[in-house]
């Protein structure tokens, strides 16, 4: 097990990139602790899956380099680094029993076969499916063939880093859950550093301790799922993160104050400097709250989500969304207040910090 | 999946119906016709029964053709499938290489087969062929008129260059359809050259390769043209192969009752044969409980 | 005017993929097929499209039997979880092909693709081939191809499942404004619960090739008829515990409540929804049982916890993140009005008394 550094890394598609749009990953430095869960979330093609098959060798990076723990590994192929690596979809040895499938990746580097034995008996019981073992691989369900990939991925216990490209694309609402508990349980017991990629914040938020947001090639925001919900660095990450996202409104801001477009006056939870540039102020839609006073609000449509209710308004002519809760009647004339801790502001699309001593 | 019913389908398929009926089976009736009857010509026929039947199964000549077609059969199929896979598997994947390796891979296959015999039987010769010639001033005793171990070597390795192509091209497909995750968890998964054939590729070409090898089970138990025209059978009897022998029976000798006798049980050895090969290879690797995938 | 199916079940080789079904989908409404895969929504679809004939029964369209007729005659209109369009055509053309294959006049061909471009937002994108637009401009695309010949009835074979989440949740909101202005029946295939709740209209539950329940949407959520429908229509999946009622105690696992009035004795099966689960006393009437904590997972701004109580494992989302560390005992609190108690055949026996009031 090692901790993984990324140095000045950088990649190009294009053998002679002019600009940086020609970079399908933007130049960055990251260490992904030994140990740690992390997750890598973005929309199709951020660059996230790029980074991902450059740790695990399966691409050389056109700049930077690559360590694990102090050992450049930029050039060293896939098999040199001892990775483990789970698809997005179900990649089985279809003529091979469900144990020959899980024994592979030790076989392959001369274990003994009582260890193996032992070793694909644990994994089984983990994934559950000590019943198959005795199975072809073939002709299983795809969710079983996904535990199969998974299983695969965990079998060996000495491996640097286990990566997870999108392995729950395939997989039914229902098992989603049990695997994942499953995956969260499995990085408690044996510890091992492991990088999840995926586009469902559901997934990314819920498995990883440090949550990292790629956007058009860049890393946007590394956070705990926390910080990324609370205060979102960019605008991308107020959108990207939650469901809906967050509201922006345009807002000048003076001191603790802003004033939307229409002249009403929004209070700020924090002073601000003097800002230039485009100014918005963001606030999610479970900050914001049915009150006696604040903002009038023009209701468009209000869905029934079960657990809570998703209402889709305006406010001072630009769209807002507010999560209300189960059950309940509305107002004749309802207004909306923002909870003022919660609002965070934003020029040109960067988080401003506020200022000390509030 | 399976498709609605409509009848108007059928008048569509009628057409190739009435062709297949004048070009295949008319004609096999005329042959089993010939095969239970005696004649001498003037449409005059008196029924033999069995007698045809009975005497092929007991010649000799038969016996020794049969031999050496079953034995010309295996040695292609142990040569042209085994190559066959390794050029796919060395085959350009994509790009400028691979359509011009497509070209050249599939140009063998273009050829008419009394070519391909012509082509051989001249690149073979001793006095003018490149091959033959080349062959004597290194030194080597080669004659394929003479000698029938030439013989066969020489329509063995016209065979092979013919249509190993096929194999190939066939094998290239199957390999093509593979996503690239597989390999990929392989070199994760640290497997050998030798594991990711046998584990991936194989299983993948299953299919095709099935068809390779009737195709070339039944064309090279079938094969006439070539060998015919390179060594008319010779030197003796000893690249006489089933068919050859049929028309030596049949034209030549005009021998129409046994010769007819003769090709009907020759075609229940074929299709005999590659139902064989096609119980076996599919029932190969297979679950006994499997869940059909998609409801 | 209406989709009709009289009894109709379909059995292949042997093996039943629908169970005998009756349902009628009246003009103009919203209808969901919900259930995980291999449920039989895609059969389902099938038969209704007219790809598959029931084994038994007949169905109906605008009260005429159309049981053996040919696909092309029915007027149906599908989408497929894949982007099927023709790569080699533009997305003007891919959009006015199936009028062109009605032999429609060149004017009205024009006038419909752009009315219906129009309403996909897909009208700056005219000129283009569809693989250089984006995988929901596909899915967009696709949607309006099946749209602009106004068949009567449009299938949606989980037309988003191949979607990035954000755009799901973009297209999710645009699919019922698309489904309003178009006035047929719209089929939807899911496996999401919240997807068929944000689609609204009404729902049919299925598993395992039945049909269990078919009405408003919000109903078949609040009130389900079977323990299947409410497993089917969780996200997480419902919790369950045995129940045991004697006299005017209700036992909740090992907890005591105050009993059902109108029940008999006997065993049940009582679940709820894990929103329904609450790290401390919510309402008056909610009681305690004691668990042990065996992982969270937290959202952003909200925790679920996976814990044990005796044999059973539950799930619960509550408000706010929560560090906590697994293996610990913890205590968790649930109303009863949110309780649903099912009878030993999986039938309802007694609905949350919370679903009565909403």
């Amino acid at each position: 097990m090692a901790q993984i550094t990324l140095k000045n890394l950088a990649h190009s598609y294009n053998p002679h990139p002019k600009s940086e749009a020609d970079y399908a990953l933007k130049e960055m430095d990251h260490v992904w602790q030994d140990g740690g869960a992390y997750a890598l979330l973005g929309s199709s093609g951020c660059g996230k899956t790029t980074l991902l098959n450059i740790i695990s060798g399966l691409l050389t990076p056109s700049h930077g380099r690559v360590l694990f723990g102090d050992r450049d590994v930029t050039d060293a192929p896939t098999a040199a680094r001892n990775i483990a690596q789970v698809f997005q979809f179900p990649v089985v040895y279809d003529t091979m029993t469900v144990r020959e499938n899980l024994a592979f990746p030790l076989k392959n580097r001369g274990k003994d076969a009582a260890y193996i034995k032992a070793r694909v008996d644990q994994i089984a019981r983990m994934i559950g499916m000590e019943a198959m073992l005795a199975r072809k691989a073939q002709g299983l369900t795809a969710d079983a063939k996904q535990k199969i990939s998974l299983g695969r991925g965990m079998v060996r216990e000495d491996v640097n880093a286990i990566l997870f490209d999108e392995p729950l694309t395939v997989i039914d609402p229902h098992m989603k859950w049990e695997l994942r508990t499953q995956l969260k349980e499995l990085h408690r017991q044996f510890g091992h550093t492991m990088i999840y990629v995926t586009h469902d914040q559901t997934e990314a938020l819920t498995f990883a301790q440090k949550v990292v947001v790629m956007y058009d090639g860049r890393v946007v925001q590394i956070g705990t799922p926390e910080e990324l919900f609370e205060r979102p660095a960019h605008s991308f990450v107020g959108y990207f993160i939650g469901s809906p996202g967050m509201n922006f409104l345009d807002a000048e801001v003076q001191g603790d104050q802003a004033r939307l477009p229409g002249g009403e006056i929004v209070a700020l939870g924090a002073r601000y400097p003097a800002l230039s540039g485009r100014v918005q102020i963001g606030i999610r839609p479970e900050h914001v709250a049915l009150a006696a006073e604040g903002l009038p609000l023009a209701v468009r449509r209000i869905e029934d989500v079960g657990r809570h209710r998703l209402l889709r308004g305006e406010v001072a002519g630009r769209a807002l969304n507010l999560v209300l809760p189960e059950g309940g009647a509305l107002p004749a004339e309802p207004r909306v207040a923002f909870l003022p801790s919660k609002i965070n502001v934003y020029a040109d699309d960067w988080r401003v910090a506020p200022q000390e001593g509030r | 999946m399976e498709k609605t019913w409509n009848n108007k389908a059928w008048f569509l398929v009628l057409p190739v119906l009435v062709i297949v009926a004048f070009s295949a089976v008319i004609p096999l009736m005329t042959v089993v016709n010939y095969a239970f009857n005696d004649t001498f010509g003037n449409n005059e026929f008196f029924w033999a029964g069995l007698e045809w039947f009975d005497e092929m199964v007991h010649s000799s000549r038969l016996h020794e053709a049969l031999g050496r077609q079953a034995l010309f059969s295996a040695i292609i199929l142990a040569i042209e499938v085994p190559l066959g896979i390794f050029v796919a598997l060395n085959m350009p994947k994509k790009g400028f290489w691979s359509s011009l390796v497509l070209v050249l891979m599939a140009l063998p296959l273009l050829i008419p087969f009394n070519v391909v015999g012509t082509i051989w039987q001249i690149f073979g010769r001793v006095d003018i062929g490149l091959l033959g010639h080349t062959l004597e001033a290194l030194g080597l005793d080669y004659n394929y008129t003479n000698d029938p171990i030439d013989a066969w070597v020489t329509v063995i390795v016209m065979d092979v260059w013919h249509w190993t192509s096929l194999v190939a091209l066939l094998c290239y497909a199957g390999l093509q359809s593979i996503p690239q995750a597989y390999y990929q968890a392989a070199r994760i998964d640290q497997a050998s050259r030798w594991a990711v054939f046998r584990y991936i590729e194989l299983p993948k070409m299953k299919g095709v390769l099935l068809i390779a090898v009737l195709l070339r089970f039944m064309d090279s138990f079938m094969i006439y043209t070539e060998p015919f025209v390179v060594t008319g059978g010779g030197p003796g009897n000893s690249t006489t192969f089933l068919s050859i022998d049929l028309v030596k029976m049949a034209v030549g000798q005009f021998d129409l009752g046994p010769a007819a006798a003769f090709s009907l049980m020759y075609f229940l050895v074929i299709l005999l044969v590659s139902w064989v090969f096609y119980t076996v290879m599919t029932s190969m690797d297979r679950n006994p409980s499997d869940i059909p995938e998609g409801l | 005017m209406a989709l009709e199916l009289q009894g109709v079940s379909r059995l292949v080789g042997g093996r039943v993929h629908i169970h005998p079904t009756s349902l009628t989908l009246r003009e103009g409404t919203m209808n969901v097929l919900l259930g995980p895969t291999l449920s039989g929504k895609t059969s389902l679809m099938r038969l209704m499209a007219g790809l598959d004939q029931p084994t038994a029964g007949r169905i109906l369209w605008q009260g005429q039997d159309v049981t053996g007729q040919r696909v092309q005659d029915r007027g149906v209109a599908m989408v497929y979880q894949q982007f099927i369009n023709y790569p080699g055509l533009s997305v003007y053309e891919n959009i006015a092909s199936p009028l062109r294959i009605l032999g429609r006049p060149r004017d009205e061909i024009d006038r419909k693709v752009r009315e219906t471009a129009e309403m996909l937002r897909l009208t700056p994108m005219l000129a283009r081939k569809p693989l250089e637009l984006s995988g929901g401009q596909q899915q967009r695309c696709a949607l309006a191809r099946a749209l602009v010949k106004g068949a009567g009835l449009v299938l949606l074979d989980e037309p988003l499942a191949n979607l990035d989440y954000k755009l799901r949740e973009e297209l999710r909101v645009e699919i019922p404004r698309i489904f309003e202005a178009s006035g047929a029946i719209f089929v939807y295939a899911t496996t999401e619960p919240e997807e068929a709740l944000l689609l609204g209209g009404h729902t049919a539950t299925l598993w395992q090739g039945r049909m269990t329940q078919f009405g408003p949407t919000p109903q078949v959520y609040r009130a389900p008829v079977d323990a299947a429908t409410a497993r089917v229509f969780s996200d997480p999946p419902m919790n369950f515990v045995p129940a045991t009622r004697r006299g005017d105690r209700l036992l909740l696992g090992q907890v005591a409540v105050p009993s059902v009035p109108g029940l008999p004795d006997g065993d049940y099966l009582a679940g709820f929804r894990a929103n329904h689960l609450s790290l401390s006393r919510h309402s008056p009437a909610a009681v305690e049982f004691p668990c042990t904590l065996v992982a969270t997972e937290i959202t952003g701004s909200e925790t679920f916890i996976h814990v044990d109580h005796g044999a059973e494992r539950w799930v619960g989302l509550v408000e706010g993140v929560h560090v906590l560390t697994p293996g610990q005992p913890l205590s968790v609190w649930l109303d009863p009005a949110h309780v649903y108690l099912f009878d030993a055949d999986g039938r309802l026996a007694a609905p949350a008394s919370y679903a009565k009031a909403a």
